[in-house]
């Protein structure tokens, strides 16, 4: 430690003004930060601070999407034996699974963090501010929403414009508007549609030698089957829970979302406010299609309530993205009204809406433009209280 | 009595170094120093020479653009030097005292036989009217004002405070005068606010006062909180506020007729080797109550959430009643064993990310880091934790930094000050000085409102 401290120490001069290497100040500072938390003591007002810093936020929110990312790499692996028609017990062929959804996951994860954080690097040093920590969440958030089968370099453009659009415009960390990862989903949504959505890109089937797909052999997802009125093909409310099914690399599993949620509301970290009345708002949609569905004849409206939470990236949104302290509201009565109308909004996409058998994102990102308007009536009614109460004195 | 008013949000610092309490009497001060600096917005006109010879209680500035408000040696002796630093701005002050201090005499009196002109001419004279504070913005009162109420908080509930109910033990009468003389300033009410703990006669007994009892974690004990929960400040009120042992310094006067600023400070902090409560004199030498601090110390005059870093050779502040020595936090820490990814069993926190909040008894010894780098807002409700007003904080802050003035007023900055966002400050994940966004913000708003 001592000698890593020397070695950092011996090459600052390069990277300070007037070095070979000034231009890289910025990189090495992040670095340097990243390894020793600063000698940087406070002059006045609190003399003493806080253990928390925006490091141990983004590592411990990171630490909660690792069970969403174990589980996923597993998930690609069993989603494809299962179109092989191996291994189709779930107890079979654990490493295999996870091997082979490893070598289909890491490349992601990698270019994600590579473009995204080379981006960052060359705007900070380019403006001559530090580096902030917001990517190392968002590079962690990429790869778990997209599919398995999304080409690399669509990664990387989808990273690059969500960095360079979705936060560098508007000032970096903490002055984003919408959710950046899901800035990337939406762009190559729009831009490539038929490479992140349909029944192509969920599980991957690429065969060896020998290898077939079974017969009947469909990619769809639950929803995408419910949304084409094959309710046959939506899996069951148990396989959806534990994450069986095809989808997004990090979405399927509800309980290894509920772990995350479980670290970030145990840590005080995400908002139990928010979480909860995503869950209510959804909830109450689904309640409510669930009321209208047999009379309007919508097999997919009739899915129960608990099972439509369970599904596609309703847990996954709403666990790690709604809770982005930057662009949900602010406001404690705001969180409320934030997260209950993405749960609804997003029900209501994904029922009605035939061309996006998907709500979540949609909703968020919605719902993360009406968030300052939200703030702002919150806020509003606080300071037509105060006028009340200093009217009714002078009164 | 009234009912009690439970103050829910807040936080409790639990540090090490608590004051023992044992009351040991300081020697006379052989240097004190009066700095303009404690005085924020007070612009001072040096009245005296080096050379001069002074009582307590002589004049040795006054206020450049309120010449009626006067600032006093709190020692005898001769001015021996104004300190000034850049721009010529006077910094301190400095009188060498004599073995055997002489008082100026303003005149004993009982104040309820006295008008209120009679009091603040008293008061100002003297050099005792500085301890009257005002709501809005923070600042030493206006003898031309009248105030709709004053404050007074019987109890410190910051970092390592003093104990209100052994500083006031022998006082009652002074405290008792204090309190007569400032009721006849309003003709509101005096209100004396007491924590649910305090067994104190010379608190529950005082007369003539409103009492009002708060329980909860700090900051239950900052005047700020308790006028919001009792009586808020809005748009054109003015309530004046002082604290406890400046009543008794103030009651003093009219039994004796001197300004005779003594108060019991409480010596604490990880970095004290003998933690107590000792009897000084407003203005002495740090060392005539910590001793001789060793390097690597930080000497703060007040508490750790909104002290003054004073140095080891510095002086007691104006309003002081507690020193606070912590270690500084100047060397970096390796994130694996001591930074941010560390098991961090050493390291307190608001939030819950780190284990230790699972101790709650345990006492840390926190130093000066700042513990990570500044950042833009990213986190939100961290601050309403920690911050029991209805006012929005980071919206508040946001106008001033916006330079909104307009929003400010409506946001509730007339409410505030500074100290009442320390918690803030402290708990802050991006690391924003929130204390001097708050001052600037009151600043902007006093120029444009006056």
């Amino acid at each position: 430690m001592n000698a890593l401290r020397k070695l950092v120490d011996n090459a600052k001069p390069a990277f300070s003004k007037g070095g070979k290497l000034e231009k890289l100040h910025w990189v090495f500072d992040g670095l340097e930060t990243f390894l020793f938390t600063p000698g940087h003591a406070t002059e006045k007002g609190s003399h003493v601070r806080d253990a928390m810093d925006l490091k141990r936020t983004m590592s411990v929110v990171i630490t909660a999407m690792l069970p969403c990312l174990l589980f996923g790499m597993w998930n690609v692996g069993h989603q494809h034996y299962l179109a092989i028609g191996e291994f189709t017990a779930l107890g079979e062929g654990f490493w295999e699974k996870f091997l082979f959804g490893a070598i289909k996951v890491l490349p992601i994860v990698v270019v994600s963090y590579g473009v995204g954080l080379g981006i960052e690097f060359l705007f900070c040093s380019i403006k001559g501010h530090a580096i902030h920590e917001g990517y190392l969440v968002t590079g962690m958030l990429i790869p778990l929403i997209m599919p398995v089968d999304v080409p690399l370099w669509m990664v990387a453009v989808g990273s690059a414009f969500a960095v360079v659009i979705g936060k560098e415009v508007f000032g970096g960390t903490g002055m984003n508007v919408v959710n950046i990862a899901l800035t990337a989903r939406a762009f190559l949504f729009f831009a490539y549609p038929t490479m992140l959505s349909g029944d192509k890109v969920w599980v991957n089937t690429s065969l060896a030698e020998g290898q077939t797909l079974v017969d009947g052999f469909s990619g769809a997802t639950s929803m995408g089957h419910a949304a084409s009125g094959n309710m046959a093909g939506v899996v069951p409310l148990m396989d959806s829970f534990w994450g069986f099914e095809a989808g997004s690399i990090g979405e399927t599993s509800t309980f290894a979302c509920l772990i995350g949620a479980a670290i970030l509301i145990f840590t005080g970290i995400g908002s139990w406010r928010i979480m909860l009345s995503v869950v209510l708002g959804g909830a109450f949609m689904a309640g409510i299609f669930n009321l209208v569905g047999p009379s309007v004849g919508n097999a997919y409206m009739q899915i129960p309530v608990l099972h439509q939470l369970v599904l596609g990236g309703f847990m996954f949104g709403l666990v790690f993205m709604a809770t982005d302290p930057v662009t949900a509201s602010q406001t404690s009565s705001g969180k409320w009204i934030y997260g209950f109308l993405i749960g609804l909004l997003a029900i209501l996409i994904r029922v009605v809406n035939p061309a996006y058998p998907e709500g979540m994102m949609l909703a968020i990102l919605f719902m993360n433009v009406m968030a300052p308007t939200i703030d702002h009536y919150v806020v509003q009614s606080n300071i037509k209280r105060r006028m009340k109460r200093a009217a009714l004195r002078t009164a | 009595m009234s009912k009690t008013i439970r103050i829910r949000k807040g936080l409790d610092i639990r540090l090490k170094g608590e004051a023992e309490k044992v009351v040991v009497q300081a020697p006379e001060p052989q240097v004190a120093v009066v700095k303009p600096t404690d005085f924020h917005g007070v612009v001072p006109k040096v009245v005296v020479k080096p050379g001069d010879e002074v009582k307590a209680g002589s004049p040795l500035f006054v206020d450049k653009y309120n010449e009626r408000i006067l600032f006093t040696s709190p020692v005898s002796g001769e001015v021996a030097e104004v300190v000034r630093g850049e721009k010529r701005r006077v910094l301190e002050v400095r009188v060498l005292a004599d073995k055997q201090i002489r008082f100026e005499d303003h005149g004993a009196g009982d104040p309820a036989a006295m008008n209120r002109e009679t009091i603040i001419q008293k008061l100002l004279r003297s050099g005792c009217w500085p301890f009257i504070r005002q709501r809005p913005f923070d600042l030493v009162a206006d003898p031309a004002q009248e105030p709709k109420a004053i404050f007074v908080s019987a109890f410190d509930s910051a970092p390592l405070a003093p104990d209100m109910d052994l500083v006031v033990r022998n006082q009652g009468e002074d405290l008792q005068l204090g309190l007569a003389a400032l009721s006849r300033l309003t003709k509101g009410r005096v209100h004396l606010n007491v924590s649910a703990q305090t067994t104190a006669r010379e608190f529950l007994d005082a007369k003539g006062v409103q009492h009002n009892v708060f329980s909860g974690p700090h900051p239950a004990g900052n005047v700020g909180v308790q006028i919001h929960h009792i009586d808020p400040i809005d748009k054109g009120d003015v309530v004046w506020v002082v604290g406890a042992q400046d009543v008794i310094i103030i009651g003093r006067l009219f039994r004796t007729g001197h300004f005779d600023a003594e108060r019991t400070v409480s010596l604490a902090g990880s970095a004290a080797r003998n933690p107590k409560y000792v009897r000084v004199r407003v203005g002495a030498p740090i060392q005539d109550i910590a001793g001789e601090v060793g390097s690597g110390v930080r000497v703060v005059s007040g508490n750790a959430l909104t002290g003054t870093n004073v140095g080891a050779n510095g002086h007691l502040g104006f309003y002081d009643q507690q020193v606070t020595l912590l270690p500084e936090g100047d060397k970096p820490k390796f994130f694996l064993t001591d930074g941010w990814a560390s098991p961090g069993l050493n390291h307190f926190s608001a939030s819950h990310a780190y284990p230790t909040w699972l101790l709650p008894g345990r006492k840390y010894e926190l130093d000066t880091n700042q513990n990570g780098e500044e950042r833009a807002f990213v986190m939100s409700g961290q601050y309403e934790e920690v911050f029991p007003f209805d006012i929005y904080p980071v919206h508040l802050l946001k106008a001033i930094l916006a330079g909104d003035i307009e929003q400010m007023e409506q946001l509730g900055l007339y409410e505030v000050a500074p100290e009442d966002f320390a918690l803030c400050e402290f708990v802050c994940t991006s690391k924003i000085n929130c204390q001097d966004i708050v001052r600037s913000g009151l600043d902007m708003l006093k120029k444009e409102t006056t």
